[in-house]
């Protein structure tokens, strides 16, 4: 780092590496990148202290436009990568960007394991809903009956929930966000990255060319406000364009009223807690799907627990001060020994 | 077995001096036969013998009691001389039941001694044992010196009024039988002795209960009349020093923390547990106060990833596995390939293919570990020849990671890692040294981190260094920026280049020794595990003055540079290992010399006598 860079606040371009950017025009990956670079830049961190880790698919070239330390993985393994660089170095803010075929098709078992041991680790998975790099086949979250080039009579898999699935592996920190709605996302993305533990951000990214409109009745103007829910910790769940509805937990269903209908006040309505501990009531909400309900965007959950890698490196300094004994010569001599004159 | 004196100590009895013997405890998986083998190999090791072992256990940790699969055997040859190999024949058989006589009896050698459990052979074990009659009262082990102990109730009577039930009285019958191998092998009892005080200090009750059975095993032999001839191996005579013995997985983990300690680098070992691996696993993971990182990964494929994230932030990355694992590493390997990072990848070898013979040993991963992955990949590939040589090797692994950034395959195998041998314990100035620095120099902005020095390794620069952020990956790598490039006479030249650099580590390494005469008639050339036998088969027919030597090759890519002028000047090479051909496959290709096989793929390693014959045989053509 220069004398310069020490004293001059970096700004997002500051972030931007050499890289001609090679997403098709309109991806929605731009708008990811553009984010990312503005909430490092929020959050000053020294670019030498970042490092991008992905996978295979569209949204894993993005390292490559970072001036940050990367590594462009194997595919579906950068949890898995960045676990291991995490533990060696817990010094370093460390990122996995995946999509949803490389993150939870390939990359499903680390994606469990990676979440359960709650690596200080910030996953951003960029879900557009299907194969892009291969040009158009059924992803783990395409919509049941999908058709795609490989699945020309419709899909029949049930498609995988990203927030339920890091839920149900307890993550600490879970959220969702929309690459067209920029502010949250790059607040998101700061939230995330202030989180100790490990942070899953699911983010709905379009692929104009292969999956075009896939969130069309989330971020259209004229529909989006009847089909998200803005999730605000402390704040009850409203949506619609005027604010008129909102959310009710009835019989362990959550339920959609409107404000002044059969007597429902907003006191009726649940008030978003992101730091309940039991994940129960956040997995009903990342449950809510178009067209029955609104999308919830924003934190799910974000509770404390003790980081792996920080574990790990307490044992080893508990057992270097309980065993002391460090040195190689009392690695050579362990257990029992015989002299030959 | 050698008699070198005899003399009596009364009319009935016995002692003779010997050089050397082989005995083998052969039980149910569950009667605790590997422990007994362990502790008689640690008390001759402590006694001064030079030893080699051969434990033998089936996949089925408790297969059906008294069946044939569930046989569990442990051998050691022990030796007041230096020895090579855990033996061929053996000369004591201790048998707790009908299913171990069956399985074992062919390898003892005629007149040995045989103890057996008598009151295991009951109708209804011989019926499961597929013994149509008593082969204790049929006269079929007439050629043997048959000792029948009522050894359960002899147990029971020893135990008696410790409270114990009967299981866990039954359970201690083992340590009947070792205080009895004690005796009969005059070996000192302390050993163990002290082992149970330790290991079972909050269970006083069981360490008394399996003192008692071995005192009752030992004063038994001293008692009864039955055993005529006891026998003493004097200490070996080996190389001054202290020793400590080491199986070839405990070697393994030393040399791992050995070469992070002397390169400076933390060790970060990732790894899935796989027979039989995952011993380095577990003992790596019992010495966190050298620093050592373990990662217990969801699967083979994380553990391979996560080693190489650490190698990224400067660690010695390591990961071990066996076969079926190094199947599922191959990506890893590749990515480590193209990324120039150093990563040690160890395959502990077992039967193949697919989940094949767990717990037995063999040499089919050659290929894989040669030729194994998409593209063109090339890897070095190192092999231990001893268990402690798997020290040493672990230790030349991690430098050439190191030194040439570049994932290292090294291969032992089930033979090398679980037998038990001394090693002497070497001076920390004689170990190899291991001076590789991570690239630090911010001043040449921007970093180009495919540059090279003059072993065409790329400069290690971590994350955190400022000013030399940098991106890897799989996608081919620009010569010199590492920017991704598709550009057609780049990629030629970066395969070209990476393989120039794993060629030249040839300079690096040492050359090949020949052991016997530099020409003549065969050369017998082997790799791995296979190095006693082999040696102890070329000893014996060069006794017998034939024109044969052997060569240990423990490079495998690149080999030695005089391997291939080596090879020519004998009129007829062998590579005998333990499987169709490989290494003959290999080294007929690349010397165009028309090198023989002499093979098995049974699961279990060369016994010596055999060797003897091929070479014979082949010898006979020239």
């Amino acid at each position: 780092m220069t004398v310069d860079s020490q004293t001059t606040p970096l700004s997002p371009k500051d972030y931007a590496s050499d890289q001609h950017v090679r997403w098709c025009p309109g991806c929605g990956d731009y708008s990811i990148l553009a984010q990312m670079k503005k909430a490092l830049a929020e959050l000053q961190i020294p670019k030498e202290k970042c490092v991008f880790i992905s996978g295979i698919g569209c949204s894993s070239r993005f390292p490559y436009y970072l001036d940050t330390y990367g590594i462009h993985g194997i595919h579906g393994r950068a949890a898995a990568i960045a676990t291991g660089l995490k533990m060696a170095r817990p010094d370093l803010s460390v990122w996995v960007i995946t999509g949803d075929g490389d993150g939870l098709s390939i990359g499903g078992n680390h994606f469990i394991h990676t979440i359960r041991r709650n690596v200080d680790l910030n996953i951003v998975l960029f879900n557009n809903r299907i194969y892009g790099l291969t040009k158009g086949q059924v992803s783990p979250t395409s919509e049941f009956g999908k058709k795609t080039k490989s699945t020309p009579w419709g899909s029949v898999d049930n498609p995988v929930r990203p927030i339920s699935a890091a839920l149900g592996a307890e993550a600490t920190f879970v959220a969702r966000t929309i690459d067209t709605h920029v502010k949250h996302l790059a607040n998101i993305l700061v939230q995330a990255a202030q989180h100790k533990g490990v942070s899953f951000v699911e983010v709905y990214q379009n692929c104009n060319i292969f999956n075009d409109g896939a969130y069309l009745y989330a971020t259209d103007r004229q529909q989006k406000f009847d089909n998200v829910l803005e999730l605000e910790h402390g704040k009850p769940m409203i949506f619609g364009k005027n604010g008129e509805k909102g959310i009710r937990f009835k019989d362990f269903h959550l339920e959609v009223v409107t404000i002044g209908e059969n007597g429902v006040t907003e006191n009726d309505l649940l008030v978003h807690d992101e730091t309940r501990k039991d994940p129960s009531l956040a997995f009903l909400l990342g449950n809510l799907s178009y067209p029955e309900f609104p999308e919830p965007i924003g934190v799910f959950r974000s509770v404390s627990k003790p980081s792996y890698e920080e574990l790990v490196a307490n044992q080893i300094q508990q057992a270097r001060e309980k065993i002391g004994k460090n040195e190689l010569k009392d690695l050579l001599y362990t257990g029992d020994t015989w002299v030959v004159e | 077995m050698t008699t070198t004196s005899t003399k009596s100590v009364n009319k009935k009895r016995q002692v003779s001096e010997i050089e050397q013997a082989t005995v083998r405890f052969a039980g149910d998986s569950g009667d605790g036969m590997q422990l007994v083998g362990d502790q008689f190999t640690h008390s001759s090791v402590l006694f001064g013998n030079d030893v080699a072992t051969l434990p033998d256990y089936p996949a089925e940790i408790r297969a059906p009691a008294g069946s044939l699969g569930g046989v569990s055997g442990f051998q050691i040859n022990f030796a007041g001389k230096e020895i090579h190999t855990p033996g061929d024949k053996v000369n004591a058989l201790f048998a707790m039941n009908p299913a171990a006589l069956k399985v074992n009896i062919a390898d003892l050698d005629a007149g040995g001694l045989l103890v057996v459990n008598k009151d295991a052979f009951t109708a209804e074990n011989l019926k499961k044992a597929n013994y149509d009659s008593n082969p204790l009262e049929d006269g079929s082990l007439k050629n043997y010196k048959v000792i029948q102990i009522p050894l359960s109730t002899l147990n029971q009577e020893a135990v008696e009024g410790l409270g114990l039930d009967k299981k866990s009285a039954e359970r201690c019958k083992n340590f009947f039988v070792l205080g009895l191998a004690y005796w009969i092998y005059d070996r000192p009892i302390e050993q163990t002795l002290n082992w149970l005080k330790k290991k079972f200090a909050k269970m006083p009750e069981i360490a008394e209960a399996n003192e008692r059975s071995m005192r009752a095993g030992y004063h038994f032999g001293e008692t009864t009349e039955l055993i005529a001839n006891t026998y003493q191996v004097h200490k070996a005579n080996p190389a001054a020093g202290t020793y400590r013995k080491v199986t070839g997985n405990e070697a393994t983990s030393l040399g791992l923390i050995t070469a992070s300690k002397i390169s400076n680098k933390p060790l970060f070992y990732g790894s899935y547990p796989i027979t039989p691996a995952s011993e380095i696993l577990q003992d790596l993971s019992a010495k966190k106060n050298f620093g050592v990182t373990t990662f217990q990964a969801e699967d083979e494929i994380a553990a391979i990833c996560a080693a190489i994230g650490a190698s990224y932030g400067g660690a010695l990355a390591a990961t071990g596995t066996s076969g079926p694992g190094m199947a599922l590493k191959t990506e890893g390997i590749g990515l480590a390939v193209m990324t120039e990072l150093p990563l040690v990848v160890v395959n502990v070898q077992r039967g193949g293919p697919s989940t094949g013979l767990p717990t037995k040993t063999e040499q089919a991963d050659l290929f894989q570990a040669l030729l194994g992955r998409n593209g063109e990949c090339p890897v070095p590939v190192l092999a231990a020849c001893t268990p402690s040589d798997c020290f040493y090797m672990a230790i030349e692994a991690s430098r050439i990671a190191m030194k040439f950034m570049t994932p290292v395959i090294l291969l032992t195998d089930g033979y090398l890692a679980n037998g038990a041998e001394p090693l002497r314990i070497p001076d920390i100035d004689d170990l190899p040294k291991i001076d590789v620095d991570y690239f630090t120099d911010s001043s040449a902005a921007p970093f180009k981190p495919y540059t090279r020095n003059e072993r065409l390794a790329r400069p290690w620069a971590l994350p955190g260094t400022p000013e030399l952020m940098h991106r890897v990956g799989g996608l081919e790598k620009e010569h010199i920026t590492g920017n991704v490039s598709y550009d057609p006479a780049n990629h030629d030249y970066m395969i070209r280049l990476r393989q120039e650099k794993v060629n030249g580590i040839v300079e690096d390494i040492p050359l090949a020794q020949v052991n016997g005469d530099e020409e003549g008639d065969l050369l017998v050339v082997g790799w791995g595990g296979t190095y006693g036998s082999i040696m102890t088969a070329v000893e014996k027919l060069r006794q017998k003055g034939k024109s044969i030597s052997s060569l240990h090759i423990k490079y495998l890519n690149p080999f030695p540079k005089n391997l291939g002028a080596i090879l020519k000047r004998y009129k007829k090479v062998a590579a005998a290992e333990l499987n169709l051909g490989q290494l003959q496959f290999v080294l007929r290709s690349k010397f165009l010399v028309d090198v023989k096989s002499v093979n098995k793929v049974q699961g279990k390693p060369f016994r010596a006598d055999e060797l003897c014959d091929a070479f014979l045989e082949i010898l006979e053509t020239i």
